[in-house]
C-alpha cells in the first residue's frame, strides 16, 4: 500500500488492530492535532512526567519495602545502627539504601520526583490562575487540578512517613496531635486511624495501602480525566498575531509534539536521576529509627508542608473550654480550618470571578496577560504573599539561628506580616498592572520611545517615537475589556421595587471592584486621532526645518546691496 | 510589515525566518549528526550503566569534592542513567527543533458543548426511559429504592468502627505509679538526687517501661510516660503544680509537648526555659511549667517525685492531668 518501508513492515500488525478496533478513525483525526507552544505550558507536563517517574520507581521500592511496625534488632550492613531496635519498615528502608544495588538511587529518584511533582502542580496552578485559563469551558479541569494538588500533598506526606524514621515519625506525631484537636470526634478518630493510641503497631501498614494503592489510583484517574479534557477542549493559547479565540496555532502532535513532549519526559526523568546521583535526599540512616521520646532540633517537613507548619507555629495559643470539653483553636485553626478555607476558595474561584463578570457567557480560549486582569492578578499575588510568609515561618527556628535573631521576635513579626503584607501586595500589584496597561496603551497610540533625541532649528528638543512591530501590536491589541456590572434601576416603570436587589447590589459592588479603574485599550478612533496628531507634529517640525532653511539660505538684506 | 502598519487585521501569523538547517543542506546534515551523536551517547550510557551495576559493589564508598563520601554505586548508576535519559530527551528535542517543520499551523476550534438538537434528543431519550420504567406512575418503587440505596450505602460504614478500640480513658493516664523509680533514658539506670547537679537536665522513663513496651508490642507508653528531670536552686522555684512535688530543687515534668506531642528537651539553664524544637512553644520550668511563648496552650504536666528507701528518685504517683496534646474529652 505504501512505498515507505517502515509502514510496510508494520502494516500487517496495524491492520490486525484496525480490524478489531477502529484505530484509524482516532488517529486520522488526531495525528495532526495542533498544540500551541509556550514555556509555561510545560509546567503541567513536568507534573505528569514526574508522576510517571513516581509510578516506576515506586513500584521498584514496593518489591523490597516491608510496611510492618514489628520491632526487630538491626544487623545489616549499615554498621552505625548495628544492634539498634527499629521497626521492620525502617530496617527494610536501610536495606534498600545499603544492600540493594540501585536501591538508594530509586529511593532518591522517588523522593526528588515527589518534590518536583507537587512543585510543578503548584506552579502550573499559578500559571493557569494568572492567565485566566480556568474560565469557561475549563472550570471542571480547574476543579480536578485543585483535587490533584490536595491529593499530591497527602500522597507526599504519606510517602515520606512510611520509612518510620525519627523525622517522619515526628511528622506523624504532629498529624496525630492535629487529629486529636478535631472537636467531638477527634479522640475516636485517633483511635480508629492508629488502631489505638499513638503510634500503635499498625499505622505504617495502613498508610502503605493509602500511599501505594488508594491515593495514586485516584490521582491516576483524575490525571486521565484532566488530560482527556485538555485533549477534547484543545489547549488555550496566548494572544498574538494569527491567534484568535476560535483557532489554535502551534505544532502538530505527530511528529513535532511527539518528539518534543516525549523528549521532555526523558529530560525530566534524567534530571531527577542526576540529582539523585549527586544530591543526597532524606538520609533516614542519619535520623535513626522513630522513638517517640527523641527528636533532633531543626526538624523540617518536605517543602510543600512548610506553609502548614508555619501556620501551626505562628497561631497564638488559644484554647477554650466548652462545658468541660476542650477546643484547641491553636491547632484547629491553622491545621484544619485554614487549609479548608484556602482550598474551598481556590476551588470556587472560577465561579466567584464569573459572578463578578455578568454577561460573560462565551468560551475563553485566549489567555489573559496578567496585567489585563489587574484584580485577579492582585488576588493571586496577595495569596502568594500570604503563602510564602507562612512558608518562611515554617522555618522560623532555622532562620532565627542562622541570622542570630530571636525566634520570638521572628514569630511576632510574621504574625503581623501575615495580616499586613498581603493587602499591600494586593494594592501594589493592581497599581503595577494599571501602569503596565497605560504603557501598552501608549505604545499602541504613539509607538515606542526610540531613545533618539532630536533638536529642531528653533531649539525645541523631542524624542522620536517609532511604530511598534506588527507582532507586538497584535499582542497589545488582544484585550478582552470588560465593563463592570451596572446596578439596574431600583424601581421599574410602575414604581414597583425590583426583587433581589440586595443580591444585585453586592454583585455590582464586586464587579465594580473587579473591573473598575482599568485603563481601556485605545479605540480605532483614538489610534487614528493619535496618528493624525503625530502627522501634524511631524508637519510642524518639518515646517520649522523648512522655514529655518529658507531663512539661512535666503540672501541677507546686507548682501543685497 | 508595512502592509500591516495601520490596520486592525491581525490574522496573519508572525513573520517567519527560515533556520540555517532549512536553507543550508550542510547545516541540516550537521544537525542530523548532532542528533545521532546524542542518541549514541545515550547508548553508551546504557552500556556503562549495566557495567557499573555488575562491577561496583554496593558498599563501596568514594570521596567526591563538594559531596563528600558517597556510595560509588549510587553515583555511577545515577550518572549513567540520568545522563542516558537526558541524552535521549535532548536528542529528540534537538531533532524536532532543527529538522522538523518549524512553520506553525492554524487549526480551527469546534464548540466544546453539544449542539442544542443533540441536547433535546437526549432529553427525549431520557424522558422515554423514565416513562418506560414507570417510576412516575409507581412512586412507591422510587421511594423504596432511594431508601434502600441510602441505607445500604451507609450500613457498611459501621465496619470502620472496628479499625481501633474505643478510647476510654487511655489518654488520661500513663504507667507512672507511686514509688516507681525514674530511670535515666540513655543508661536505663535509676538516679539519686546527688547525681544531678544544679542546672542539669536528664531525660527519664519509668522503671519497667521495657517490659510494658514488650508486652504491648508497640511504643505507645514511650509516647506518654517520658519525663525530664531538672535541678535548680530551690529559691529559684517560683511555683509548682503541687506543694512539695519537687525533691530538694529537683523537678520532674512530662517530656511530651502539650501542643501536638513532640518530645521537648532544649533547656536554657539560666532562665529555666524549655523550648519545643517542633513549634517553639516555650515553658518556664521554674514557674510551674507555664507556657511563656508559642502555640502550646497548657503548662507541661508536672510529676510529683520523692526518694525511696534506697535513696533513688521515684514518682509519688501518676501525673495529675493528662500529658501530651489536648483532646476533646480532656476538659
Amino acid at each position: 500500500m505504501s512505498d515507505n518501508k517502515v509502514l510496510d513492515v508494520t502494516e500487517g500488525a496495524y491492520d490486525w488492530v484496525d480490524d478489531r478496533v477502529p484505530a484509524s478513525n482516532f488517529l486520522k483525526r488526531n495525528l495532526n492535532k495542533v498544540f500551541p507552544e509556550h514555556w509555561s505550558f510545560m509546567l503541567g507536563e513536568i507534573a505528569l512526567y514526574s508522576f510517571i517517574v513516581l509510578l516506576l520507581t515506586g513500584t521498584f521500592l514496593t518489591l523490597f519495602f516491608k510496611p510492618v511496625m514489628t520491632e526487630i534488632v538491626y544487623h545489616g550492613s549499615y554498621l552505625p545502627l548495628n544492634g539498634v531496635r527499629m521497626s521492620e519498615a525502617f530496617a527494610s528502608t536501610l536495606d534498600i539504601s545499603f544492600d540493594v544495588r540501585g536501591g538508594l538511587l530509586m529511593r532518591q529518584i522517588h523522593h526528588w520526583a515527589a518534590l518536583f511533582f507537587v512543585g510543578a502542580i503548584s506552579v502550573h496552578l499559578l500559571r493557569v490562575f494568572f492567565t485566566g485559563a480556568f474560565r469557561k469551558p475549563r472550570e471542571m479541569n480547574w476543579l480536578i487540578g485543585v483535587g490533584l494538588l490536595t491529593l499530591g500533598l497527602l500522597e507526599g506526606f504519606a510517602g515520606y512517613s512510611l520509612p518510620d524514621d525519627l523525622l517522619s515519625g515526628t511528622g506523624l506525631r504532629i498529624a496525630d496531635g492535629i487529629v486529636l484537636s478535631i472537636p467531638v470526634v477527634g479522640t475516636y478518630a485517633q483511635f480508629l486511624i492508629f488502631g489505638g493510641q499513638f503510634p500503635g503497631d499498625i499505622f505504617i501498614s495502613r498508610l502503605y495501602t493509602v500511599h501505594i494503592l488508594l491515593v495514586p489510583g485516584i490521582i491516576l484517574a483524575l490525571i486521565t480525566a484532566h488530560l482527556m479534557m485538555v485533549w477534547y477542549q484543545k489547549h488555550t493559547q496566548f494572544p498574538g498575531a494569527g491567534r484568535t479565540n476560535d483557532n489554535v496555532v502551534g505544532y502538530p502532535l505527530f511528529p513535532i509534539y511527539t518528539a518534543k513532549a516525549g523528549g521532555f519526559f526523558f529530560v525530566v526523568f534524567g534530571v531527577c536521576t542526576l540529582l539523585s546521583a549527586l544530591v543526597q535526599i532524606n538520609p533516614i540512616w542519619m535520623y535513626g529509627p522513630y522513638v517517640p521520646d527523641q527528636l533532633t532540633a531543626g526538624s523540617q517537613p518536605d517543602w510543600y508542608i512548610g506553609w502548614l507548619e508555619g501556620a501551626l507555629r505562628m497561631t497564638p495559643n488559644i484554647e477554650t473550654d466548652l462545658f468541660g470539653h476542650t477546643i484547641s483553636w491553636n491547632i484547629l485553626l491553622p491545621a484544619l480550618v485554614l487549609p479548608g478555607i484556602i482550598f474551598t476558595l481556590m476551588a470556587l474561584y472560577p465561579w466567584i470571578e464569573r459572578w463578578a463578570t455578568p454577561g460573560d457567557n462565551g468560551p475563553h480560549n485566549l489567555l489573559d496577560r496578567p496585567r489585563n486582569a489587574p484584580t485577579r492578578t492582585a488576588i493571586g499575588v496577595m495569596s502568594l504573599t500570604f503563602y510564602i510568609l507562612l512558608w518562611i515561618e515554617g522555618g522560623n527556628d532555622i532562620i532565627a539561628s542562622k541570622f542570630d535573631i530571636s525566634v520570638n521576635a521572628m514569630t511576632w513579626f510574621m504574625r503581623v506580616a501575615c495580616i499586613v503584607l498581603p493587602p499591600i501586595a494586593f494594592i501594589t500589584t493592581k497599581r503595577i498592572c494599571f501602569g503596565l496597561q497605560r504603557r501598552d496603551r501608549d505604545k499602541l497610540l504613539h509607538g515606542y520611545e526610540s531613545g533618539v533625541i532630536k533638536r529642531l532649528p528653533s531649539g525645541e528638543y523631542y524624542e522620536q517615537h517609532q511604530p511598534i512591530s506588527y507582532e507586538e501590536r497584535a499582542l497589545l491589541s488582544a484585550r478582552d475589556d470588560k465593563e463592570p456590572y451596572v446596578l439596574p434601576v431600583a424601581t421599574d416603570a410602575n414604581g414597583v421595587r425590583q426583587k433581589g436587589l440586595a443580591h444585585k447590589r453586592v454583585r455590582a459592588k464586586l464587579s465594580g471592584w473587579f473591573y473598575g479603574d482599568s485603563v481601556p485599550k485605545p479605540t480605532p478612533a483614538e489610534i487614528a486621532e493619535a496618528g493624525h496628531h503625530e502627522e501634524e507634529l511631524t508637519a510642524a517640525r518639518q515646517a520649522d526645518i523648512e522655514s529655518t532653511r529658507a531663512k539661512v539660505l535666503a540672501p541677507s538684506p546686507s548682501d543685497e546691496t | 510589515m508595512s502592509d500591516h502598519e495601520h490596520d486592525d487585521d491581525f490574522s496573519a501569523l508572525p513573520h517567519h525566518e527560515p533556520r540555517m538547517s532549512d536553507i543550508d543542506p550542510r547545516a541540516a546534515k550537521r544537525a542530523e549528526r548532532q542528533v545521532a551523536l546524542l542518541f549514541t551517547g545515550a547508548m553508551l550510557c546504557g552500556i556503562a550503566f549495566i557495567v557499573a551495576f555488575a562491577a561496583v559493589p554496593v558498599e563501596k564508598l568514594v570521596w567526591v569534592p563538594l559531596i563528600g563520601d558517597t556510595q560509588l554505586s549510587n553515583l555511577l548508576l545515577g550518572l549513567f542513567m540520568g545522563l542516558g535519559f537526558f541524552l535521549v530527551g535532548g536528542g529528540a528535542i534537538h531533532w524536532a527543533k532543527k529538522l522538523m517543520p518549524e512553520q506553525e499551523v492554524i487549526s480551527e476550534r469546534h464548540d466544546t458543548g453539544a449542539p442544542a438538537e443533540a441536547r433535546q434528543a437526549t432529553f427525549k431519550e431520557l424522558e422515554r426511559g423514565v416513562n418506560e420504567s414507570g417510576v412516575r406512575r409507581r412512586p412507591l418503587i422510587l421511594a423504596t429504592l432511594v431508601g434502600a440505596l441510602a441505607l445500604m450505602s451507609v450500613a457498611p460504614l459501621v465496619l470502620i468502627a472496628d479499625l481501633g478500640p474505643k478510647p476510654g480513658t487511655k489518654l488520661r493516664y500513663t504507667m507512672w505509679r507511686k514509688g516507681m523509680r525514674i530511670l535515666v533514658a540513655e543508661t536505663g539506670q535509676p538516679i539519686r538526687p546527688q547525681d544531678l547537679l544544679v542546672g542539669s537536665l536528664v531525660s527519664g522513663v519509668p522503671d519497667g517501661i521495657d517490659a510494658v513496651l514488650e508486652a504491648e508490642g508497640n511504643l505507645n507508653e514511650l509516647a506518654k510516660a517520658p519525663v525530664i528531670l531538672v535541678r535548680m536552686d530551690p529559691t529559684d522555684i517560683k511555683a509548682q503544680q503541687g506543694t512539695d512535688w519537687d525533691f530538694q530543687g529537683i523537678l520532674c515534668f512530662s517530656k511530651i509537648c502539650t501542643h501536638v506531642g513532640c518530645p521537648i528537651s532544649l533547656y536554657e539553664q539560666q532562665t529555666h526555659h524549655l523550648l519545643c524544637p517542633c513549634h517553639q512553644s516555650t515553658f518556664d520550668l521554674a514557674d510551674g511549667g507555664q507556657v511563656i511563648f508559642g502555640p502550646a496552650a497548657r503548662e507541661l504536666p508536672q510529676l510529683a517525685i520523692t526518694v525511696d528507701t534506697d535513696g533513688y528518685l521515684v514518682a509519688q504517683g501518676d501525673f495529675a492531668q493528662p500529658v501530651g496534646p489536648s483532646f476533646w474529652e480532656r476538659g
